[in-house]
């Protein structure tokens, strides 16, 4: 009772996607048996994000109607993997990994120079809106040193101090088209 | 997806990266490379389940994701009459810091994995397969889902394959950055679309797995081992290897070296052979250090690794483990402490918080390494910090316990006066470039 009235609410019903996005969501939601559909909840939350740049309770609340799950266990998924965002984050995110093989291959040079070109610190994002730094843990592509994650899909491979200024200056640009 | 920077050289043994060059991923591409021979060959001849179990248990296979447990064993303990769900899982999320081996079985070459759950499901009778992907290697994952889809167009996948009368469908799925989701339980609490916190054993996943049904979840790379057992025969692929150690091995070689990357070799090679296959030591350096099975293993000074061959049980004996492949080289310029600093804080932001020890120890251990690295360092804490170790190894749920002590312990015990001289100095012995 309790359940279907949290899940049933005005609030969880207002349609928070895109129908290509829903589309997307019940093509993972078919990948499970009918009875798990909660299977689905972390590739449905990074649809939901991709749509929104992050993930407001409102939208986590939708996903939870959804899927037929109590909003707290969509919560708890969303706070629980780095790659999700439950604040609002700057137009691109940019996550660099800095563990030990990658540091190894001047990953810390390139944060470094990601934070000095953008005066800002990991965690942070720039005034004008557009850039959010993030410290990555792991991506699995140490051989690619120095890696960075545009918005979690787009992966930057060898990204020296060069290459980085480089995608900068690309995104600003993009970013004003 | 990136297009590979240069020739994907593999090194003259590779089986399953065998014939690689970037875009030669297709179905088309695989058959010509004597693709799904094997699993045709099972269904075309009726192989008793039991008989292909029995093949991997002959070639000595070993799980390739870290804890090298036997392949075939763990197939067999599969309830075979259990007539309900079975499920079959591949363990595709790779983190462990410096392992990147799968994901070049993935998008360079992911029929091998799709034919090895087959011939695996068949072997378990499992009717449903999942690949976990890490969540970080988006175009990878796109990949796979391209392949899965040319899988089940050419009836490879699906409901009665080739006519046999044998179902199995796969499905690809993806994390969204857990470390943690990589232990297998994890993982399947992570599938059932919940927190990655590890279950307690046992119950293994054979008895109460996904969904509280029998489950078998093994790495890529031992998925994709498979398909060359069965059409060369466990004994072949036993003798590239050592005794105990069979077969072929995928080392992701870091760190520095001039050519960092993957090289798949036969168990057993030399290291300083894999030294010189990635280019040898970047700039004419010296080797200080590896750690030769991913970051969750025991550092090794020079003089012992040059010594070691690259297999399970040599590395086993030289005071290491094989893990997962990862092979992290460390010139005479790395500084041990700010190394093993980098590595106590990525335990410390993993940990998922479940038992104390690990919640509690990976926060003190990079705390205390952290005043060490930063001269705040006290006579007492490589004491401290072997104790804190103790108490977490073995004291937690899942291995993530031990992967936090175990650097640290080890470490200490082969670099112990570089910290000893961060404390009495204040500084570092080495002029450090990490």
């Amino acid at each position: 009772m309790c359940r279907a009235l949290r899940t049933g609410s005005l609030v969880n019903r207002l349609i928070m996607l895109s129908s290509d996005a829903l589309k997307r969501i019940d093509r993972e939601i078919a990948k499970y048996p009918p009875e798990h559909r909660q299977s689905a909840v972390i590739a449905a939350l990074a649809i939901a994000q991709d749509e929104h740049a992050w993930l407001s309770t409102e939208t986590m609340d939708f996903v939870a109607h959804y899927l037929g799950m109590p909003p707290i266990a969509v919560y708890e998924v969303a706070t629980f993997y780095e790659m999700f965002d439950t604040e609002p984050t700057g137009k691109y995110k940019l996550t660099i990994c800095t563990n030990l093989p990658c540091a190894l291959s001047s990953a810390a040079q390139a944060a470094a120079h990601l934070k000095q070109k953008l005066g800002i610190d990991f965690g942070e994002t720039t005034a004008d809106g557009l850039f959010t730094l993030k410290e990555g843990e792991c991506f699995g592509a140490c051989g690619d040193a120095p890696v960075v994650l545009v918005n979690n899909k787009r992966m930057c491979s060898w990204m020296k101090p060069e290459q980085l200024d480089g995608l900068i200056a690309e995104l600003s640009a993009e970013a004003k088209r | 997806m990136n297009a590979p920077s240069e020739f994907l050289d593999y090194g003259p043994d590779a089986l399953i990266l065998a014939g690689l060059n970037g875009r030669n991923w297709g179905l088309g591409d695989y058959i010509a490379r004597g693709g799904y021979e094997a699993l045709k060959k099972i269904l075309a001849e009726k192989v008793a389940p039991a008989n292909v179990i029995a093949e991997v248990k002959k070639s000595g296979l070993r799980g390739r994701g870290g804890a090298g447990f036997p392949t075939g064993l763990k197939w067999s303990f599969m309830p075979q009459q259990y007539s309900g769900d079975k499920y079959l899982v591949c363990n595709s999320d790779e983190g462990e810091p410096g392992t990147f081996k799968d994901r070049d079985i993935l998008r360079y070459n992911p029929h091998i994995l799709i034919e090895g759950m087959a011939i695996a499901a068949y072997a378990m009778g499992c009717k449903r397969g999942y690949n976990y992907v890490h969540g970080e290697i988006w175009d990878t994952y796109e990949r796979c889902e391209e392949a899965l889809e040319e899988a089940y167009q050419a009836g490879l996948l699906g409901d009665n394959i080739l006519g046999s009368g044998f179902s199995f469908h796969l499905y690809n799925c993806h994390g969204y950055g857990a470390y943690i989701c990589g232990e297998e339980t994890a993982l399947l609490e992570s599938l059932e679309g919940k927190k990655g916190m590890p279950r307690f054993k046992p119950p293994f996943p054979a008895s109460v797995g996904m969904y509280g049904k029998p489950t078998t979840i093994n790495n890529t790379e031992t998925f994709a081992a498979v398909p060359w057992i069965i059409r060369k025969g466990g004994e072949a692929f036993l003798n590239l290897g050592r005794p105990n150690n069979g077969g072929t091995k995928i080392f992701s070689v870091t760190g520095d070296v001039e050519r960092p990357g993957n090289f798949e070799v036969k168990l057993g090679l030399p290291f300083a052979s894999l030294l010189d296959m990635a280019g040898g030591m970047r700039g004419g350096h010296k080797l200080k250090a590896c750690i030769p099975g991913g970051s969750s293993m025991p550092v090794l000074p020079a003089d012992i690794m040059m010594a070691t061959d690259m297999d399970y049980d040599s590395i086993a004996k030289a005071g290491s483990m094989l893990g997962s492949g990862a092979v992290i080289i460390m010139d005479e310029t790395r500084c041990m402490v700010r190394s093993l600093l980098r590595l106590s804080y990525f335990y410390f932001e993993e940990s998922c918080g479940q038992c104390t020890p690990c919640r509690e120890g990976t926060g003190w251990l990079w705390r205390v390494v952290n005043r060490i690295e930063h001269g705040q360092g006290r006579n007492e804490d490589l004491d401290l910090l072997i104790s804190v170790s103790d108490n977490i190894a073995g004291r937690t749920i899942c291995a993530l316990g031990d992967a936090a002590a175990l650097p640290v312990k080890s470490f200490i015990k082969h670099f112990r006066d570089e910290f000893q001289y961060h404390i009495d100095h204040k500084q570092c012995l080495v002029p450090a470039y990490v």
